[in-house]
């Protein structure tokens, strides 16, 4: 859950992907392999080893009019390939607030 | 209520427009965002968890109606249909698109509200008493002189570009009810033996990883010269503040390594320099601004009407006077402190249905005027007494009379990890937990007076330090720890709490208090005697051991 503002050395330790949020709107975004943005976390594009993981953020920070703030956040893959949050920042970046939000009025 | 002058209309409409061009440009790629950062945090957008956060500045925590009503008209049609009121007098959006931002902004801007220098390393919002002109015993209005402060420094460049964010907070009684103590600079209001209005400034205060209470620097500055000497004060820190490090860089470091008496020193010969300057106030000025401020035409009325004496054979009434309800200067007149903390609600949250419901009752009962308090709460300074009874059944209907001000439920709590980008850990749901276990309006009773402040992180927005009790989440081996202090406040005896052991886990969190609060009744001398001073005469020690025997 450390700060991706305090993300200096990219060294992964698992399955990863790079995470932002669209600029006109501010909404949670993952680089995907077809070097777009989307918001479903299954089509984020996933690195396996540092080199990958700079290259792909390399490309992502590229892209400063898409998104900001792009950083490597950890992911767990299933055996049948689902993605799912590697821990629960993403978790709660993902699936929203863990508390109830008022009713939209 | 003040009423913002030609050139104050004209620079916040100004605004807006640069900052429409500026939002224009980022969004074609014309600014990167390293360029527009530094632009739209001047005007209040962070970029947080899920979306962009827009703090808007509720300057000293006075809002008019139809200020409220366009604040519930953001939420609505940009957000998600409500608003987190904030510590220091700002209300935040969530969910705020950029590409509508300048939208949002331009319908405030109709309104005469803002969001400039709610962020940024610049003199933020000037917050004061949220009784300010209604409290018994006050020296006099202390938003005159907040008004003058924020005139001074609004775009001032010189404050502009600080070595980190700067605030201030102002109070006029001896009750502190602003939190002066934990800003940058405190001032409360006083007079001299000549009976001349000045001020005692306090200098240095803040919270975050390293937290101070500031410390006096001068026992009285006369009110003339307060624009001299604050500027003295900020000079010395423009030229001495670090900005190698952001950890060092706000002004309690450099009083705490000059020391007081060198920083004091420091500040006195830039003072000499300044003070007979074009800084030095006019009283015309002082009286410009305090023409400005308008206030009810009260009415004669008696000191306890039939209403109010007939309302008082309902227990639940009763229990909503005797919490929420506050003495006025004028007799027959009340202060009425809203909760915005629910049993089960995030503390502060405010819907655009109770927001435009507020300020109808406002208008109604408050004279056309809320205020806006550091703990999250709302207040309607102006209500006659008469009144009380038809307006708690309002309230009530619209979810914001439970009788909680000052108790246990009546927690202080930033937006943590399930909003905020620098959170380690959630508060929100911490909170909710606890106003569960507490909500028997009985037992908080019993307990008394007991603030809870929780953060999410060492930044220590949800003011934990200064708790009777505080939380600060933190994470440990990618799991929410949160650690437990005692015995701080964030009143005239400001005091930072001691911690009281090893961190708990989330779900330990409740139960941990729950053992605090059971050592408190038990070990309290009197029930009159408050969970702070039966700290302050015990220590931490006996909570301690309470605690963490059986873990």
């Amino acid at each position: 859950m450390t700060s991706p503002l305090e993300q200096k050395k990219i060294k992964i330790a698992g399955p990863s992907v790079v995470t932002a949020n669209r600029t006109w709107d501010g909404i949670v975004v993952y680089r995907t392999a077809a070097k777009s943005w989307s918001a479903d976390l299954s089509e984020a594009a996933i690195v396996r080893n540092s080199d990958e993981a700079k290259a792909l953020l390399a490309e992502s920070v590229a892209d400063d009019v898409g998104a900001i703030g792009p950083y490597i956040a950890p992911v767990q893959v299933g055996a049948d390939g689902k993605i799912e949050p590697g821990n629960l920042r993403e978790q709660i970046r993902r699936t929203g607030v863990t508390i109830g939000q008022p009713a939209q009025v | 209520m003040y009423a913002y002058d030609e050139i104050d209309r004209t620079l916040v409409n100004e605004r807006v427009s640069e900052f429409r061009d500026q939002v224009k440009r980022r969004l074609s790629g014309e600014l990167t965002e390293d360029e527009f950062k530094i632009l739209r945090l001047q005007n209040g957008v962070y970029l947080q968890l899920h979306a962009y956060m827009f703090r808007v500045a509720i300057p000293y925590g006075t809002l008019a109606t139809n200020q409220l009503r366009a604040l519930a008209h953001v939420a609505r049609k940009y957000d998600r249909g409500y608003g987190h009121f904030t510590t220091r007098q700002n209300i935040q959006f969530n969910w705020i698109k950029l590409a509508e931002l300048p939208d949002a902004l331009a319908d405030l801007a109709e309104v005469g509200i803002h969001a400039m220098q709610t962020s940024g390393n610049n003199m933020r919002n000037v917050t004061s008493d949220q009784w300010a002109g209604v409290a018994p015993g006050e020296i006099e209005d202390p938003r005159i002189w907040s008004e003058l402060i924020r005139q001074h420094t609004t775009l001032h460049p010189e404050f502009s570009f600080l070595p980190r964010k700067f605030k201030i907070a102002i109070t006029a009684s001896d009750h502190d009810r602003a939190a002066i103590k934990i800003h940058d600079i405190g001032l409360k209001l006083i007079k001299n033996e000549k009976g001349e209005t000045g001020f005692e400034v306090l200098v240095g205060g803040g919270l975050g990883r390293t937290p101070f209470i500031g410390k006096t620097i001068k026992h009285f500055v006369h009110g003339r010269d307060i624009l001299s000497y604050i500027e003295a004060i900020l000079r010395v820190y423009n030229q001495y503040g670090r900005r190698d490090n952001i950890y060092k860089a706000r002004i309690k470091i450099l009083v705490h390594e000059l020391g007081i008496e060198k920083f004091s020193r420091e500040v006195e010969e830039e003072w000499q320099h300044i003070r007979n300057s074009s800084l030095q106030i006019d009283d015309e000025v002082i009286e410009d601004i305090r023409s400005r401020f308008t206030y009810p035409n009260y009415e004669k009325l008696p000191h306890m009407p039939d209403e109010l004496r007939q309302a008082a054979a309902d227990g639940d009434f009763e229990a909503w006077r005797k919490n929420s309800v506050s003495p006025h200067k004028v007799q027959g007149y009340s202060i009425v402190t809203i909760s915005l903390k629910p049993i089960g609600v995030p503390p502060g949250d405010a819907t655009a249905v109770q927001m435009d419901a507020l300020a109808d009752l406002a208008d109604k009962y408050s004279f056309g005027e809320i205020r806006v308090g550091h703990e999250q709460n709302l207040a309607l300074p102006h209500v006659a007494k008469r009144d009380l009874p038809a307006l708690w059944k309002a309230l009530d209907k619209l979810g914001l009379a439970t009788p909680n001000v000052n108790l246990i439920t009546d927690i202080i709590a930033c937006p943590g990890l399930d909003y905020c980008s620098l959170a380690n850990a959630r508060s929100i749901p911490i909170a909710q937990e606890l106003t569960r276990r507490f909500a028997n309006h009985e037992l908080a009773n019993l307990i008394g007076r007991l603030h809870i402040n929780i953060s999410g992180c060492i930044n220590a927005c949800g003011h934990h330090h200064v708790g009777h009790i505080g939380i600060l989440g933190v994470e440990k081996n990618g799991e929410e720890v949160y650690q437990i202090t005692i015995g701080g406040r964030a009143d005239e005896g400001a005091a930072l709490g001691n911690l009281i052991g090893p961190g708990v886990k989330f779900d330990e969190v409740a139960d941990v208090i729950e053992d605090v609060v059971e050592a408190y009744l038990a070990l309290r001398e009197r029930p009159e005697e408050l969970f702070i001073d039966t700290v302050k005469r015990l220590g931490v020690e006996p909570f301690k051991e309470r605690v963490y025997a059986t873990r």
